[in-house]
Formats: structure tokens, sequence, C-alpha cells
């Protein structure tokens, strides 16, 4: 396959974007579009610099990076040891597995309200809310993982003599670690989405509120710039931990 | 391992700790209200959020308001769905198209869709168009993704088939791409549900005058605190119903059709 060849759907890709926003540019600047609603691409282009210099975004990305973090070691944690339980107790797993994965297809986050309430109109509030969130697909698949251990794998470990301890450290959690990661990585980005998306309803924290803050002051190419730098930041977050994710899975 | 030993041959066992965890926390919950450790009202008494719960049921004001919801919710899903079934068409059918603009999809699907709102707002106004397109805008993404993937895996054997026919592009789309991708897009349809509904949702917390987000953050704004739990109740309820039926749906096609 040639280089050209190779090449053509990215050029493809990037060219329709170029295009597109060359063409909204062509159209807002003719009047068909109005500029009061849509912002010129050229604008919002330039206000990514205003944002970085102006509006902290720096500060505010590291802080929603930390409380992604935050509600990550809590959902490593308590949802790890929950999968564990789970699979350990065979009775519990049987009562309690289908109330876990009911759990996870609901619409948790509208619980915001109510975690208003009990930790205020604070940090904890967000990261709370990213870790209810974000629990039930770590549980799941810690439990998946588990669940999966080669039964030749066991029966090595149980000719081997190994107490339960040995058992569970060389035996069940590394045959389990790569699953555990699938599901970590989604409680990660549950986590984030929804710690996001709580800070701009909360008007509290980082790259949320940011958004909130200027789409209040009707700064429109801010506005538009500082969506583009969040989405930016998500697809970055989801690329690296794909990438790990990929890199911790065996061949 | 799987459960399903454990469920057949204890399943009475089983239905007697499911009994006793849910007493256990209603008790832990009902002690916990009575304790005076939190502000009151923060964890209403059970009896507290059972009269909200029944009050709730029988105001029509809560019919009225689900109904906005529920029509905001399958608006959004007709709109993204229908998109995001020809888009994921388009990019499963040609190859070239699937590797310029699947990679951007990919990547977009898993980021919080609710930052939109503002942009949704300026174009589409404060009424209930803004949140259908906020909806729209969240299932898209699983739905063309799905379809574009469902696409891909067809049996080679059945598009030679329909070829040899002389099928035309319509005829191959409903006799032969559709039919055999019902399970990926009844699943993309499924994840667009959910996410749809919490974006229609929390839209209606943001800015609204109707639908269950909005009696939501009424309930917050007025801090009654019953009542937010009855709705969050009704609300969750719903949603699991809803998601379990279009799960029962799926599973009993397939079987009809395998």
């Amino acid at each position: 396959m040639s280089v050209a060849t190779r090449m053509a759907p990215a050029t493809l890709g990037l060219g329709t974007l170029v295009v597109v926003g060359a063409a909204l540019e062509a159209l807002i600047r003719g009047g068909a579009i109005n500029r009061y609603i849509v912002p010129l691409p050229s604008q919002v282009l330039l206000a990514f610099e205003r944002i970085v210099v102006e509006e902290n975004v720096v500060h505010r990305f590291l802080l929603t990076t930390a409380e992604t973090l935050v509600a990550g070691a809590l959902i490593t944690i308590v949802g790890v040891a929950l999968g564990l339980l789970l699979n350990r107790v065979h009775l519990l797993r049987a009562a309690c597995e289908t109330w876990v994965a009911a759990f996870a297809s609901a619409p948790i986050v509208l619980m915001y309200p109510l975690f208003l309430v009990i930790f205020g109109r604070s940090a904890v509030t967000i990261v709370m809310m990213g870790f209810v969130a974000a629990l039930p697909p770590v549980i799941l698949k810690t439990l998946e993982g588990l669940a999966a251990t080669r039964s030749v794998l066991v029966n090595v470990g149980r000719s081997f003599n190994l107490t339960p301890a040995q058992m569970f450290w060389k035996i069940m959690l590394p045959a389990a670690l790569p699953t555990m990661f699938v599901g970590l990585r989604l409680g990660l980005i549950f986590a984030m989405i929804n710690i996001v998306g709580v800070e701009f309803l909360i008007n509290f924290g980082g790259l949320g509120q940011l958004i909130n803050e200027l789409a209040e002051r009707y700064d429109l190419p801010g506005t538009y710039a500082a969506i583009g730098f969040v989405v930016l930041v998500s697809v970055l977050f989801f690329y690296v931990t794909e990438r790990i994710e990929r890199w911790l899975r065996p061949a | 391992m799987t459960i399903g030993p454990v469920v057949g041959a204890g399943f009475g066992r089983v239905t007697v700790v499911r009994v006793a965890i849910i007493l256990v926390l209603l008790a832990a919950w009902e002690a916990l209200a009575r304790s005076g450790l939190l502000f009151r009202d923060v964890v209403p008494t059970l009896s507290a959020i059972a009269r909200a719960f029944v009050t709730l049921l029988l105001q029509p004001d809560f019919y009225t308001n689900l109904g906005w919801t529920v029509g905001e919710i399958a608006l959004a899903l007709l709109v993204g769905g229908v998109s995001g079934l020809l888009v994921g068409l388009l990019l499963g059918g040609s190859r070239l198209l699937g590797r310029a603009f699947e990679p951007y999809l990919y990547y977009l699907g898993p980021t919080p869709k609710i930052i939109f709102f503002p942009v949704m707002i300026m174009w589409f106004g404060v009424g209930p168009t803004s949140k259908v397109a906020l909806g729209a805008l969240s299932c898209f993404f699983p739905i063309a993704l799905s379809t574009a993937a469902g696409m891909r895996q067809i049996d080679a054997v059945l598009i030679r088939v329909g070829r040899s026919f002389r099928a035309t592009t319509s005829e191959m789309v409903t006799k032969i791409y559709l039919p055999a991708m019902r399970e990926p897009i009844v699943n993309g349809v499924r994840l667009g549900l959910g996410v749809a509904m919490i974006a229609t949702l929390l839209a209606e917390t943001k800015l609204s005058n109707r639908g269950i987000g909005y009696l939501i953050i009424q309930a917050y704004s007025t801090f009654d605190m019953p009542r937010m739990y009855a709705v969050l109740i009704a609300l969750f309820a719903l949603a699991i119903a809803a998601n379990a039926l279009i799960g029962r749906f799926s599973a009993y096609r397939a079987s009809r059709f395998r």
C-alpha cells in the first residue's frame, strides 16, 4: 500500500474539518449565519490563547484532573473490594449482581442535587458524584475478571498447595488484572464525564465551571473555545487510558 | 464460575439474602434519620419519603412533567437515532469514509455532552427543543458507532446474495443490511437511550420550567427533601424498567429469529 493510499483517510478527515471551518467562516462573514449565535471559527481559535492566559485554564485543568484522580482512587479501592467480596461470597453475588447491573443503567448523576444538600457546594460533592456514578462498572468488571480465571491456573495453584492469600496474589489477581483494568478505565471515563458535568451544573470547580461562566458572560468565542478545550482534554484522557489498557492486555 | 448453579440451587436462600439486605438498609436509613447526626430532613424518615412518593404519584402535575420528559427523550432518540443510523450505514459501508471519520466519532463519543448545553440554548432557545437537541447529540454517537461496526460484521455471503439478485441500494439496506444488523443496532439504541435520558434530564435541571429534571431541581430549591427522594426513586424505577424492556425486547427478537 503506497503512502498516498495510507494517508488518504486521514487527509480526507482533516481536510473535511478545514473545509467545514472555512465554509462556516465565509457563511458567518457573509451574514448567512448569525455571528451572535455562531462565532467566527477564527475568533474561536484566537480565544483559545485568551482563555489559557486570562481564565486560568491550567489551574482549572489540574483541579478537574485532581478531582478525577481522587474519584478514580476511590472507585479502585471500593469497587475492587466490593468485586472481591461478591466473588468470594457466592450467595451475596447471586443476590446482588443484578442490582449492581441495574444501578449501572440508572441515571445516577441526577442525584447531584441530593449530594449538594449532603456535602454542600464543594469539591466533595463533585468527587462523590464522580465516584458513585463510576462505581458499578468497576465492580462488574472485577467480578467478571475474577470469575473468568482459567481453571487450569487455579488447579496449578492448588497442586502447589497455595494458601488462599497466595492463591489470590499469585493466580487470581494477575489473571483478572486486564479485565479489571477495562472496568477501571470505564470507571475513570465515567468519573471524568460526571465530574466535568457536575462542575458545569453547579457552577463550581474546574473546567466545567469555566464553560458555565463564559456562557453566562455571553462570551461566545470563549465558550466555544472552552468547550473545544474540554473536548480535547476528554479525547486525550480517553486515548491515554486506551493505550495503557492495550499495554496491559496480553497479546 | 457462573451464578447459574447458585441461583438454581438456592433460589430461596438468595431471596432471603435479598430481603435481609433490603431490611438492613432500610433499618440503617431509619436509624440515621432519627439519630440527628445529619441536618434535619437531609435523610428523611422512611414514612416521610413514602408519604411524599404516594403524594407525587397522585399529583396530575407529575404525569404532565413525566410526559414532557418522555416526549423529549423519545424525540431525541428519534432524531439522534435516525441520523446515527444513516451516518453509521455510510461509514460502515465505505472503507475510506469509515477510516476518515470514525476515529472522530470514536473519540468524541465519551466526552461530557452536557457542556454543549449553552450552545444548544443559543441555537434552539430555552424551551424543550434545546433539551431534545442535547439528547439527540448524546445518542447519535453510540448509535452511529454500533451501526458502523454492525455493518462491517455482516456475512459477506448475504451481501453477495443481495447483489446477485441485483437488489437496489434501498433494497440492500432494508432487506440485507438492517435485518443482519439487528443486534448491534438494538445495542446502540439501548446505549443511546441511556445517554439521551441523562442528557435530557440534566439539561432540565440546569434550565427548564417543565419535566422530571425540573421537578428534582424545584424540590432542591424549596428544600423539600422527601419529595426529591420520591422523584428520584420514581425516575430510577422508570429508567431501569425502560432499560430492562429494551433488553427483553432484543433477547425476544434474537430468540425468534435464531
